[in-house]
C-alpha cells in the first residue's frame, strides 16, 4: 500500500537536495544558514513521523531562528536567458504544455481510481490519502515527460527546482508555521475569548444585528486564524447556534453554509492565510507581499455584505 | 484577554514587516505562555502541528517540473498562444479561468488549478501577454497588478466553487458540527445554500475583471503605441 509517507519522503529528498545545492554553490551568500534551513525542512519531511513532537518543535524553532531578523538573502540561481527561452518555445511549441497539464490531469485521474484498485484485498492507496498520493505520482510522471521532451538530465530539474523554490524563499514554510500557531491559539482558548467579545457587542434581540455580527465575526475570526475551518466551530457554537438558530429560529443549514462562506471572505483578506495570499505573491515575484490580498479585498468586502443580506433574507424564511 | 497577545504580536509584526517566520513563532510561544502552558508543551505542540500539516508543503513538489518547463520556454509559449487570440484581454483571460476554476471546483476537481501548477506557469503569463499584445511593454506596476489578479482569481474560483461540492471538507465539517448539536442534515441540503453566494461572487468578480480591462485601457492606451 502506498501511503502519504512515500510522498513525504519524496518532498524530504527534494528539500535535502536543495539544501545541498545551496551549500555547494560557492557564489551563494549565507551558504551555511541556507544549508541548515532547507536541511531541517527536509528532515521534518523525512523523519517527521518518527521524531518526538518536542524534537521536531526544537528543530522548527532552530530553522526559524537561522533565517534571522531580516530573512535570508535571495539566492541568485543561473538559468537560461529570454532569447534562448523564446527560441526553445518556438522549437517545442505546444508540446511544452503537455507535462504542465499532466500534473492536474494525472492528479485528477489518480484521485478517481487509485483508491478503488486493491491488491489481495488491500487497497493500493487509502481513500483519505488519494489526492496527495496522486499529486506525488503526477509530479514524477510530469518530470519524466519534461526531461524526455526537453532532452535534459535529472540534475537539471533539481537545479530548476532550487531556482524556483529559493525564489519563493523561506515563505515556503509559513503556511505550516501558521497552522502550528492556530493549534496553539486553540489550545490557549483564543476562540472562546473572541466569540465572547463578539457576543458581548451584539444587540441580541435585533435579528439583523445578530446576523451581521455572526457573519462579520466569522470573517474577522477567520482573518485571525487564517482558516475558516478553525473559526467555524467556535463562532457557530458561540453565536450562530444559540442566537441565530435557537433564539431567532434560523435554518441551521443556511446559517452553517453562509456562515462558512462569510469566513471565506475573511480568508481573501488576511496574510494569515499564507498559502493562498502570501505564498502566491512570492511565487509570482511581486515586490509587495500583500499584493494579492489588495487585489482580493474589494471582492471580499462586497461579498461579505451580500452574505449578510442573503443570511438575513433566507435563513428565517426556509 | 491576555491570550490575545499572539494576535497582537502578529498584527504588529506583520505591519512592521519583520521576517514573518519569526513573528509567527514568537506569537505562538507568547500565546502558549499567556495561556498557562509549560515550555515543553508549547514546543511539543508547535512540532506536532507543524508535522501534522506537512501535507500543505507537498505542493512544492511541482516546482522542479515547472522550473524545467520554464527553462524550456513554457511562459513564452503561453504568451505566444494568447498573442494569437484575437480579442483576448487581461480581464477576459482571467474571467475565462474564473469560470473554469469555479465550475471544476464545484464538481470536486480542485486539483485542476493551483498557484504553483497553473497560475505561475500559465495563467499569469497569459494575462500579462494579453495586455502586452494590445499596449506594448507594460510598466512594472501594471505587470504586478495583473499577476496579483491572476492569483486572486485562482483563490476566489476554488473557494466559492468547492463549497457546492457535497464531498468537500467544508460541507462535511458543517454537517458534522450540526450533527453534534442535534441537527441531522444531508450534505445536499447544506451545499445547496452555498449556491446563492457562489453566483454572487461570480457576478462581483467578473464585473471587477472587466473593470480592470477598462482601467488598463485608460492607463496604457496612448502610452504604448
Amino acid at each position: 500500500m502506498i501511503g502519504l509517507q512515500s510522498v513525504y519522503i519524496l518532498a524530504g529528498l527534494l528539500f535535502s537536495a536543495i539544501a545541498v545545492l545551496e551549500f555547494l554553490d560557492r557564489n551563494n551568500s549565507q551558504r551555511v544558514r541556507k544549508l541548515i534551513f532547507w536541511g531541517i525542512y527536509g528532515v521534518t519531511f523525512l523523519f517527521g513521523s518518527v521524531l518526538p513532537s518536542f524534537v521536531t518543535g526544537c528543530l522548527v524553532i532552530a530553522m526559524v531562528l537561522v533565517t534571522g531578523w531580516k530573512d535570508l538573502k535571495r539566492s541568485d540561481v543561473h538559468s537560461v536567458d529570454e532569447t534562448q527561452r523564446r527560441a526553445s518555445a518556438e522549437r517545442f511549441g505546444n508540446r511544452l504544455l503537455v507535462p504542465a497539464l499532466l500534473i492536474p490531469l494525472v492528479t485528477f485521474a489518480g484521485t478517481l481510481t487509485l483508491d478503488k484498485i486493491s491488491i489481495r484485498g488491500t487497497p493500493l492507496v487509502a481513500s483519505r490519502d488519494v489526492t496527495l498520493v496522486s499529486l506525488g505520482l503526477s509530479v514524477l510522471i510530469a518530470v519524466i515527460a519534461a526531461l524526455w521532451l526537453l532532452k535534459q538530465r535529472a540534475g537539471d530539474s533539481m537545479h530548476e527546482g532550487r531556482r524556483l523554490t529559493t525564489a519563493v524563499g523561506t515563505v515556503v514554510v509559513l503556511p505550516q508555521l501558521l497552522a502550528a500557531l492556530g493549534a496553539l491559539f486553540a489550545l490557549a482558548g483564543v476562540g472562546d475569548v473572541v466569540s465572547g467579545l463578539v457576543r458581548d457587542m451584539i444587540p441580541v434581540n435585533l435579528t439583523f444585528g445578530v446576523v451581521a455580527a455572526y457573519a462579520i465575526g466569522m470573517a474577522l475570526f477567520t482573518m485571525i486564524m487564517g482558516n475558516a475551518f478553525a473559526a467555524f466551530p467556535v463562532m457557530t457554537a458561540g453565536v450562530g447556534l444559540p442566537l441565530l438558530v435557537h433564539l431567532h429560529g434560523g435554518n441551521p443549514a443556511i446559517v452553517g453554509a453562509i456562515g462558512m462562506l462569510s469566513g471565506y471572505c475573511g480568508t481573501l483578506m488576511t496574510p494569515m492565510a499564507a498559502n493562498f495570499n502570501i505564498v502566491p505573491a512570492a511565487l509570482l515575484e511581486l515586490p509587495d507581499r500583500n499584493g494579492v490580498i489588495k487585489a482580493q479585498i474589494p471582492t471580499g468586502l462586497m461579498l461579505l455584505v451580500v452574505n449578510i443580506l442573503l443570511l438575513y433574507l433566507l435563513a428565517f424564511r426556509f | 484577554m491576555l491570550t490575545l497577545i499572539g494576535v497582537a504580536v502578529v498584527v504588529v509584526g506583520f505591519a512592521l514587516r519583520i521576517n514573518p517566520l519569526l513573528v509567527v513563532t514568537v506569537a505562538g510561544i507568547a500565546t502558549g505562555v499567556a495561556g498557562g502552558l509549560d515550555p515543553v508543551a508549547i514546543v511539543s505542540e508547535f512540532g506536532r502541528a507543524f508535522t501534522e500539516n506537512r501535507y500543505i508543503g507537498l505542493v512544492w513538489l511541482t516546482l522542479p517540473v515547472i522550473g524545467l518547463l520554464e527553462r524550456g520556454g513554457l511562459k513564452e509559449r503561453a504568451q505566444q498562444l494568447i498573442g494569437r487570440v484575437h480579442g483576448a484581454t487581461t480581464g477576459r483571460v482571467l474571467l475565462l479561468y474564473l469560470v473554469i476554476r469555479q465550475l471544476t471546483a464545484s464538481i470536486g476537481l480542485n486539483a485542476l488549478g493551483g498557484q504553483a501548477q497553473m497560475v505561475r506557469p500559465l495563467i499569469a503569463p497569459m494575462a500579462e501577454a494579453a495586455a502586452e499584445t494590445r499596449y506594448g511593454a507594460l510598466p512594472e506596476q501594471t505587470r504586478y497588478l495583473i499577476r496579483a489578479h491572476a492569483a486572486g482569481v485562482d483563490n476566489i474560483g476554488v473557494f466559492f466553487g468547492e463549497d457546492i461540492f457535497l464531498a468537500m471538507g467544508s460541507v462535511l465539517l458543517i454537517k458534522g458540527f450540526l450533527q453534534q448539536n442535534g441537527f441531522e442534515l444531508q450534505p445536499l441540503t447544506i451545499a445547496m445554500w452555498a449556491i446563492p453566494t457562489a453566483v454572487a461572487v461570480f457576478v462581483i468578480h467578473a464585473t471587477r475583471l472587466l473593470l480592470l480591462d477598462r482601467r488598463l485601457n485608460k492607463q496604457l492606451r496612448g502610452a504604448g503605441k
